[in-house]
């Protein structure tokens, strides 16, 4: 056996030499013959009755196909957790960006004047857009009640807390939508015959997702129709669940044409009509000993799903079980509720709910810090989990996991106590303030509860008739480095070198169904998978009498070019197995909510300056415990990457919204972190590993999102003494906190002098 | 083509695309990076926001870093264009590309050949930029996945200097 380490080395990215020299082929580099460009036709009210179609004079109608909700040969929706969502209005619209009419033509430029010309009468009917709103009820927007899913999550007795409490602290928080802002724009190019069925090729990140939408719609057979995932310029869960739509409406005007059709959104359609994070409200209610320990406590967590249901109700989930943070809770109820509105519906971004309740929570702590007279730092160490205590869903922690330890490694590369007090004294001059805030937390990888239970994910590894092999995964690639970590977990376990491995391009007629690409679960989960697999491999060689147990790079070759000569194909499979000491309740949800969890600690450093009220990141720290790192360029990478998004989640990106509708759906209205808006962000692991990952790794990709929003919240109130529980937080909120500030100091003042 | 594109006319443009001479036949008003990318095949400058914000369709045009989304074709008359595709080429190029490799500079890789060009037009003018004069480089160029400092990276390596923007 060759002994050569793989996992934990920096081997170069598989598909990085295509980008880096501009040759990997993305959809819209994508031409084919005869090829169409499609169009979509959107509503333009946010709720009514469609009332008349008509077609202004002026276009030659007949050079277009055209495609109505009629032309479907199967069920008008797209299908995933439910089926609400239509694929094409046919005579109810419940948002402002809903797809009513497709046109496809040769001609890209005719398009846009054709979408134009394209008129639709309304009978509107009254629309609502906040989530109190829907929650007063005064219109009914979806189901009975307008809730897509509630969930109680239910530990010891929360009301006997009460009484025992020498403190109880109350806090309201909200998170605004963010777009995920990919930089390649969603798009798909569909081909159709009537003996092969519907083949699509797209930037997505579940192929099979996309597979089970089109053989609903298009009423075919699941060997009809083939989802083939091109190089993906980004997704962030932002090509989770809407890839489906315009993959549906791509195939119908195949279908309906018999000519391969292009929809390729450019960036105002992409940014208007596709999914956002959930905008939410949190409410805390924590009870607290003299010392500042936890007793109990009450959260409310509720997210905006717009207006159908999609994936609100996982995200739900996800949110709801991290609401509680890294922290021990002797009793806790928590409530969560997902509601409808009149907005295109939100759906996955990195974190999935969760960076929408650890904003709460991280912020609360703070509050609570206040409360009782100690230091964020302090209320935090005597509260965090330790191993052995359960989660708010009763989950024992059994990683040896010591969050103290994190929490000093943090506040010591940070410096934190010492910028504490510099800036303490600092701030009493000048017009730039300056403040240090921190935060704690967890991210749990993989499907929540019983969700991998239900996937019941599938890896292949075969062997190739030239002596290497290759990984056989639904799971994609979109920037993370998912070809090349799940490639070097194949290297290592059969002993083989980085380059002996490839990977399949994601084709649901060439890889088994994987799993979605989400929820941090293609290292843990995929690779574990795929480490079963290869190791299937050698099993297979072994027992044919064609390697031993031990072997050189060359040797396996050899035996794996006799093997695929001798049988024609040598393949290996693995089917993900629960762990049997594993229990999830999905009633009362209680129970193991995650196979491990990652563990973090964020130290963030602002200044604002008080001429602008601009509020600048200086310094961030970013500790976490991911299990082994497997790619340590990759997983700074991931982390990173994250934290930036976090930054602009907290700082800069915000959706305008008028009726529904996004108005700044452009890159040079909704702002995103540049080049110069960054500081430096200092990447540190600890690395416990874990028994379900491979080779020890957990989940890395959403956790960085997490933190950075929280931590920078707390830094801005440190700088100013003001309190800010709203993000994303913008100079004008800013400027008018201190502005009330100093008016009500002003009132105070006055009142004390009469 | 529709009959209402078909009445405005094509102009014959001619230009230089990595080193060859090339004639098209173009509406004026088109923008560079279509013609580039449909008629040229050449497809590693992407379009992103079709405003000028993103840089992903960067090119260098007469030694110039633009945005391709926002130059009408006939303004690329006589000039001399490079593309991602052309900068395979030269020894400093290719540094820099291996250096993104190494680096991580490149996660998605879509606005990767932007960022390139990007870097490649920077080195060319400051062969030896410091942290600061990177991020000045790039900041008509978004990257969404990196958080930049991989990037920033790749780019110190490349011109030879350590940069102390991650650790």
């Amino acid at each position: 056996m060759n002994h050569e380490r793989i996992v934990g080395t920096a081997v170069p990215r598989k598909e990085g030499r295509e980008k880096v020299t501009g040759k990997a082929v993305y959809v819209d580099d994508m031409v084919l013959p005869g090829m169409l460009y499609g169009a979509t036709v959107r509503s333009q009210i946010p709720r009514g009755k469609i009332r008349d179609i008509t077609f202004k004079p002026g276009i030659a109608w007949n050079e277009f196909v055209i495609v109505s909700a009629k032309d479907i040969p199967g069920k008008n929706c797209i299908a995933l957790i439910g089926d609400d969502q239509p694929c094409l209005a046919r005579d109810s619209i419940n948002h402002p960006e809903e797809p009513v009419l497709l046109l496809a033509h040769p001609d890209r430029h005719a398009l846009r004047k054709a979408v134009d010309a394209v008129s639709i009468e309304y009978d509107p009917l009254p629309a609502i857009f906040t989530m109190e709103e829907s929650e007063r009820g005064s219109e009914i927007v979806w189901g009975t009640d307008n809730v897509f899913k509630t969930y109680l999550i239910q530990k010891g007795n929360v009301d006997e807390s009460w009484s025992k409490a020498d403190h109880i602290v109350e806090g309201e928080y909200s998170t605004g939508a963010q777009e995920q802002l990919y930089i390649e724009n969603n798009g798909m190019v569909a081909a159709y015959d009537a003996k092969q069925g519907v083949t699509v090729w797209g930037s997505l990140q579940c192929p099979y997702y996309v597979h089970k939408a089109l053989m609903a719609l298009c009423d075919l057979p699941a060997e009809k129709v083939r989802v083939v995932q091109m190089e993906t310029g980004g997704a962030f869960g932002g090509k989770e669940d809407y890839p489906s739509m315009i993959a549906g409406h791509a195939a119908l005007l195949a279908m309906k044409s018999g000519k391969p059709v292009k929809i390729v959104y450019d960036r105002a359609e992409d940014m208007a009509a596709t999914t956002k994070r959930h905008p939410s409200r949190t409410r805390h209610r924590t009870a607290l000993s003299r010392d500042g320990k936890i007793l109990g406590g009450e959260i409310e967590f509720t997210i905006d799903g717009g207006a159908y249901a999609t994936l609100s109700s996982v995200v739900l989930s996800r949110g709801a079980i991290h609401a509680g943070g890294p922290y021990y809770w002797p009793s806790v109820r928590i409530r969560a509720k997902a509601v409808a509105t009149n907005a295109p519906p939100h759906g996955a971004f990195r974190g999935f709910g969760a960076p929408q309740s650890i904003f709460a929570m991280e912020r609360h702590m703070d509050r609570i810090a206040q409360v009782v007279g100690l230091s964020p730092v302090e209320i935090r160490r005597r509260n965090f989990l330790q191993p052995g205590q359960t989660t708010t869903t009763e989950q024992v922690v059994r990683e040896p996991i010591d969050l103290g330890k994190l929490l000093d490694r943090a506040i010591s590369v940070s410096e934190y106590q010492t910028k504490k007090q510099e800036f303490a004294i600092e701030n009493r001059t000048g017009a730039t303030k300056k403040g240090i805030g921190i935060a704690a937390f967890l991210h749990g990888a993989g499907f929540t509860g019983s969700g991998e239970r239900y996937l019941s994910s599938v890896v292949g590894v075969e062997g190739c008739a030239d002596g290497g092999i290759r990984v056989l995964v639904s799971s994609t690639e979109f920037g993370q480095g998912t070809k090349t970590v799940l490639c070097q977990i194949a290297a290592e376990a059969l002993g083989l070198r980085y380059e002996d491995v490839a990977i399949a391009q994601p084709d649901t007629t060439e890889v088994p169904n994987s799993g979605p690409t989400v929820a941090s679960r293609t290292v843990m989960v995929v690779g574990k998978l795929v480490e079963s697999a290869a190791r299937g491999i050698h099993q297979t060689l072994k027992l044919s009498g064609m390697l031993g147990d031990s072997y050189s790079a060359e040797e396996f070759r050899a035996a794996c070019l006799a093997y695929v000569a001798a049988h024609g194909q040598l393949r290996a499979w693995a089917q993900y197995d629960p762990p049997t000491d594993v229990f999830w309740d999905d009633e009362k949800y209680r129970g193991e909510a995650y196979a491990a969890y990652s563990w973090a600690v964020y130290v963030a450093e602002v200044s604002v300056d008080l001429t602008t009220y601009s509020v600048s990141v200086n310094d961030f720290v970013a500790l976490q415990e991911v299990g082994r790192v497997l790619h340590p360029v990759l997983a700074i990478g991931q982390i990173v990457g994250g934290v930036a998004q976090g930054i602009g989640f907290a700082l800069f990106e915000k959706v305008i919204w008028q009726q529904g509708r996004m108005q700044n759906n452009q890159m040079t209205n909704y702002i995103m972190p540049t080049s110069s808006d960054l500081p430096p962000i200092r990447v540190f692991f600890e690395e416990l590993g874990n028994v379900h990952g491979a080779f020890g790794a957990k989940g890395i990709g959403e956790l960085p999102m997490d933190g950075p929003a929280p931590a920078i919240v707390n830094a801005i109130e440190d700088a100013l003494g003001v309190r800010f529980d709203s993000i994303p937080l913008m100079p004008e909120d800013i400027y008018d906190a201190i502005t009330a500030r100093s008016l009500r100091d002003k009132s105070d003042v006055a009142s004390v002098i009469r | 083509m529709s009959a209402s594109l078909e009445a405005r006319s094509k102009s014959e443009i001619s230009f230089t695309v990595n080193g060859e001479q090339k004639t098209v036949q173009a509406f004026p008003m088109e923008r560079l990076l279509d013609v580039l990318r449909l008629q040229l095949g050449l497809t590693g400058a992407k379009e992103g926001c079709g405003e000028g914000e993103c840089g992903s369709c960067s090119l260098l045009m007469d030694g110039t870093l633009v945005n391709s989304c926002m130059v009408p074709a006939l303004q690329a008359q006589g000039a001399s264009i490079v593309t991602i595709e052309g900068l395979d080429a030269s020894a400093g190029s290719q540094r820099l590309q291996e250096a993104f490799l190494e680096c991580g500079g490149a996660q998605c890789g879509i606005c990767t050949p932007g960022m390139i060009l990007a870097a490649s037009h920077l080195l060319n003018k400051n062969p030896r930029p410091t942290l600061e004069e990177i991020k000045e480089g790039l900041s008509g160029n978004l990257c969404r996945c990196t958080g930049y400092l991989q990037i920033f990276e790749a780019i110190a390596t490349a011109a030879g200097r350590e940069t102390a923007a991650s650790s």
